[in-house]
C-alpha cells in the first residue's frame, strides 16, 4: 500500500502544522540577507554575460571562444534558474523592487513571463504529479507515467526526450499551447492555436534575433564564431536545465497521482503529495546555485515562494519530519537520479505489463495506490483513525 | 578647459543616445540597459533618477537634511513640488515624499531634502541614523501642483508649520536669488525655537533683505518668537495685515492647514491660497464601527475590517502590495477592487463597485474584495 493512504487525518494535520511552522519562521526572517544574496547573484550573472558576449567577439581565438561560451552558458543558466525561476515564483516580491518582482521580471529565455507563471507556478506547482493536470509529466510529448495510456508514438520516448532536452527553452515556451491537443487529439483548432502562439512568437523572435543575428552581426567578419558560441551556450543551458527539472520529478520512486486525489485535498495532504512527488539531488554549493537550488526540489515544492537559498538550511528539518512520519525523502547523487530518470524514459517507451491491474511486476505498488486513492480518501483516513 | 568640458559633455550625450537606442534595447533584452549599467555603477541609468548623498546634516535634534546629487536623468523641479525618495531598509524598498528646500538657482546642481524624524518614523529614522555620505538613493521626477507660478506674484505670504517649511523655504530662497523686490512674509509655526529648521538662515535672509518679514510663532510658552500659540485670525492681522492682496502658499500639519483655510474661505479668498497637504490626516480609526471583512482574492487571505486603510490592513495580513507615498500621490498602490464600498480618507467620498482604487487612502466601508 502506498504511504499516502496509510496516513491518518491527524497525521496529515500534524505534518501540515510542522511544515507550516518552518515556513512561518523563515518568512518572518526575510530581510537584508536575502536581498543581498539575490542582488549579488544578479550582479555576478550580468558580469558573466557581459564578459561572455565580449569574449565571443574575439571568438576567432580558440581560448577566447571557449571562455566566452563558458561565461555565457553560466550566465544563461544563472539567469534562468537561480534568478529567473525563483524571482518569477515571487520569492523576492516582498523587497518592493520592480526589477526583482514576479510581475515584471523576464528572463533570457524564449518562454514569456505570463505563460511560465501559468504552466509552472500555477499548473505544475498546484497539481504536482497529478496526471492530466500537471503538464510537466512528459510535456505532452513523452510518456512519463505508467498510467498514461501507451500509444505507438511513445516507442520514440528516448529520442523525443533527447529532442525535448536539446530545444528545452522552446518546448517550455510553447508548453502553454498544449500542442498535442491540436496535433494528436484534435481538440484544438488551428485558429485557437495561432492566437495563443502570438505573444510567445513575439518573444521568441526577439530572443532569436538577439542571439543569432544581432550579436553575430556586431562581430562583422567573425559572425560565425559568435553564432556558434551562442548556439552552444543556449544548448548547454537547455541540456542542463532539462536534466535538473527531470531529476526533480521523474526518478523512478517518485510518485504520480490520479486526478481524484486533489478533490477536497487538505493542506497537509497537499504537502505530502509535494513530498512524494519530488526528489532532490546532492552536491556542493556551486551545484545548488547552478541548479537554482532545485537540487532541493522537495523543499522547493513545499515552499515555492521562499527564497531558494534558504532550502539548504531547512532541508535537514524537512528530512527529519519525513523520517518521523515514515515518509520517503528521495535523494541521491546527480548521476544516480539522472540514470534513474532515463531508465524510466526507456522503460515507458513500451506498453506497461501491469496494465489491467495485475498484481505482479515492479510497479504494482503504484497501481495499488492509484486504486486506493480513487476511492473516497475521507473514508480511508477515518477507518485508519 | 571649456573646450574639454564641451567635448566630454558631447561624448556623454552621444553615449546616452546610443544607450537609449533600439539596438541597445534589443542587445540587453529582456532585462533592459539599466539592469546592466547599474552593475558597474549604481548611479548609471538611462531612465531612472538616482542620486548620491553628498552631505548629511542635523540642523535640529529631530531632523535630517540631505544634500543629494542626482544623475543626469533629473529634469529639475519647480519650488514647492515634491519628489519621491526611495531607500532600502532591511532588504525592502521604502518610498516617501519630500519637497526640495533648495533654491531653483542653486549652482552645484544638488537638491536638498529635509525630513522631520518622528519617534516611530521608520524611514525618517533610517535617513537620520543610517544614511551616510556616498550612499545612492532612488528619486522620482518632481511632481505636484503646489508650485511657485512662472509669473512671480507681486506679494507673497508663506505660511508653514513644522517640517512643512521645506517647500516654502525653496520658494523663499528662489525669490531672494532672483532679486525679487515685492514684499514677502514668512510666517512659521514650530513647537520651540530649538525645533525650528533653517532658523539661522531665515534670520540671515530677513536681516539682509528689506522686503522679507520673518514672523516666528512658537507653541511653547516663554519662547522668543514674535508670536505664540496656534494659528488664529489675530496672528494674521499682526503678521500680514495685507494678506488679502498676497498670493499665499501654505504647508503644514492638517489642523493648522484647516484653520488657515477657514479664514481664507470666510473672506472669499480661497482662490489665492495654494496649499500642500504634507502629512495626511490619520484616518479616524473607528474600530468599533468598522464592519465586515477584507478579502484578498489572489493571495487567498482574509482579514476582519479594523477600520485602517486597505494598505495597512493588507500589510498586517502579511501581504506586500506595492506601495509608495502612502498618501495618495504616487499611484504605486493602485489595485482592483472587485466588490464593496470604500471611503477616500482625503475627501470622505464613498465609492462602490468594481474599480481601481488607491489602497493607501481608502478605508473599507463594510466588506471589500481586492484583487491582490
Amino acid at each position: 500500500m502506498s504511504i499516502f493512504s496509510n496516513l491518518t487525518a491527524e497525521q496529515f494535520e500534524t505534518i501540515g502544522q510542522e511544515l507550516d511552522a518552518i515556513r512561518n519562521r523563515e518568512m518572518a526572517d526575510l530581510g537584508e540577507k536575502d536581498a543581498n544574496y539575490i542582488r549579488t547573484l544578479i550582479k555576478r550573472q550580468r558580469r558573466l554575460e557581459v564578459a561572455g558576449r565580449g569574449l565571443l567577439m574575439a571568438g576567432f581565438l580558440p581560448p577566447a571562444w571557449l571562455a566566452g561560451v563558458a561565461c555565457l552558458s553560466a550566465s544563461k543558466i544563472l539567469d534562468n534558474m537561480e534568478i529567473g525561476h525563483n524571482v518569477m515564483h515571487g520569492q523576492y516580491d516582498w523587497m518592493g523592487d520592480p526589477a526583482i518582482n514576479s510581475k515584471v521580471f523576464d528572463w533570457d529565455n524564449t518562454c514569456t513571463n505570463t505563460a511560465w507563471k501559468q504552466t509552472h507556478n500555477f499548473e505544475h506547482h498546484t497539481f504536482t504529479n497529478v496526471l492530466d493536470k500537471d503538464h510537466d509529466i512528459g510535456y505532452g510529448i513523452l510518456r512519463m507515467s505508467d498510467d498514461q495510456d501507451w500509444e505507438p508514438r511513445f516507442l520514440f520516448n528516448p529520442i523525443l526526450a533527447g529532442i525535448l532536452a536539446t530545444f528545452f527553452q522552446h518546448f517550455v515556451a510553447i508548453q502553454s499551447l498544449k500542442l498535442e491537443d491540436y496535433l494528436v487529439y484534435k481538440t484544438k483548432t488551428k485558429e485557437e492555436l495561432k492566437a495563443e502562439f502570438k505573444p510567445t512568437w513575439k518573444k521568441m523572435r526577439k530572443q532569436l534575433f538577439k542571439d543569432y543575428l544581432l550579436f553575430p552581426a556586431l562581430a562583422g567578419p567573425f559572425a560565425p564564431f559568435v553564432f556558434a558560441g551562442n548556439v552552444t551556450a543556449n544548448l548547454a543551458r537547455n541540456l542542463w536545465s532539462s536534466q535538473v527539472i527531470f531529476n526533480g520529478h521523474f526518478p523512478e520512486e517518485v510518485e504520480q497521482f490520479p486526478e481524484s486525489v486533489i478533490e477536497n485535498e487538505t493542506r497537509g495532504q497537499w504537502y505530502v503529495r509535494q513530498l512524494l512527488g519530488s526528489a532532490n539531488f546532492e552536491g556542493g554549493r556551486l551545484m545548488h546555485v547552478m541548479s537554482g537550488n532545485l537540487s532541493f526540489q522537495i523543499e522547493h515544492h513545499l515552499f515555492p515562494d521562499m527564497p531558494a537559498h534558504r532550502y539548504a538550511k531547512i532541508a535537514p528539518e524537512v528530512r527529519a519530519i519525513c523520517e518521523k512520519h515514515g515518509l520517503p525523502y528521495n535523494t541521491g547523487s546527480f548521476v544516480k537520479q539522472s540514470l534513474s530518470v532515463w531508465k524510466r524514459i526507456f522503460k515507458l517507451s513500451l506498453p506497461s505489463k501491469t496494465q489491467g491491474g495485475s498484481d505482479k511486476g515492479p510497479l504494482n505498488g503504484l497501481r495499488a495506490k492509484v486504486v486506493s486513492l480513487t476511492r473516497e480518501p475521507q473514508s480511508e483516513t477515518r477507518k485508519a483513525a | 578647459m571649456n573646450a574639454m568640458t564641451q567635448t566630454s559633455s558631447r561624448f556623454q550625450q552621444g553615449l546616452t543616445r546610443l544607450l537609449q537606442s533600439r539596438v541597445a534595447d534589443i542587445l540587453s533584452y529582456p532585462h533592459g540597459v539599466d539592469r546592466y549599467l547599474e552593475v558597474f555603477n549604481p548611479l548609471w541609468s538611462v531612465n531612472e533618477v538616482r542620486a548620491k548623498v553628498e552631505a548629511v546634516r542635523y540642523l535640529t535634534n529631530d531632523s535630517v537634511t540631505l544634500t543629494l546629487r542626482p544623475n543626469h536623468n533629473w529634469e529639475g523641479f519647480i519650488p514647492g513640488q515634491f519628489v519621491q525618495l526611495s531607500v532600502t531598509i532591511n532588504g525592502k524598498r521604502q518610498t516617501r515624499c519630500y519637497s526640495p528646500a533648495n533654491s531653483l538657482h542653486r549652482a552645484d546642481g544638488c537638491i536638498e531634502l529635509t525630513a522631520k524624524v518622528h519617534a516611530n518614523g521608520f524611514v525618517s529614522r533610517h535617513l537620520r541614523e543610517q544614511l551616510s555620505v556616498g550612499d545612492v538613493v532612488l528619486l522620482s521626477q518632481a511632481d505636484g501642483e503646489f508650485a511657485l507660478p512662472e509669473q512671480r506674484p507681486e506679494q507673497v505670504l508663506l505660511i508653514s508649520g513644522g517640517s512643512g517649511i521645506t517647500p516654502v523655504m525653496s520658494m523663499l530662497r528662489t525669490l531672494c536669488d532672483e532679486g525679487f523686490s515685492g514684499p514677502i512674509t514668512f510666517l512659521h509655526y514650530a513647537n520651540s525655537a530649538a525645533d525650528m529648521i533653517y532658523a539661522s538662515e531665515l534670520d540671515e535672509i530677513a536681516r539682509t533683505h528689506d522686503n522679507v518679514t520673518l514672523v516666528r510663532c512658537f507653541n511653547d510658552e516663554g519662547e522668543q518668537g514674535e508670536l505664540s500659540g496656534l494659528f488664529s485670525r489675530e496672528h494674521l492681522y499682526i503678521a500680514a495685515p495685507e494678506f488679502a492682496q498676497a498670493t499665499t502658499f501654505l504647508c503644514g500639519p492638517p489642523p493648522m492647514m484647516a484653520a488657515v483655510e477657514k479664514v481664507w474661505e470666510e473672506d472669499g479668498l480661497a482662490e489665492r491660497l495654494h496649499k500642500e497637504q504634507f502629512t495626511l490626516a490619520a484616518p479616524q480609526i473607528e474600530s468599533d464601527s468598522a464592519e465586515g471583512e477584507v478579502r484578498f482574492v489572489q493571495s487567498e487571505k482574509m482579514a476582519i475590517n479594523n477600520g485602517a486603510t486597505l494598505l495597512e490592513q493588507a500589510e498586517s495580513a502579511g501581504l506586500t502590495p506595492e506601495s509608495g507615498c502612502r498618501m495618495g500621490i504616487c499611484h504605486a498602490c493602485t489595485c482592483r477592487k472587485t466588490a464593496g464600498d470604500v471611503r477616500d480618507i482625503r475627501t470622505g467620498e464613498i465609492s462602490s463597485g468594481e474599480e481601481d482604487i488607491q489602497i493607501c487612502v481608502s478605508v473599507p466601508v463594510g466588506t471589500v474584495t481586492l484583487d491582490i
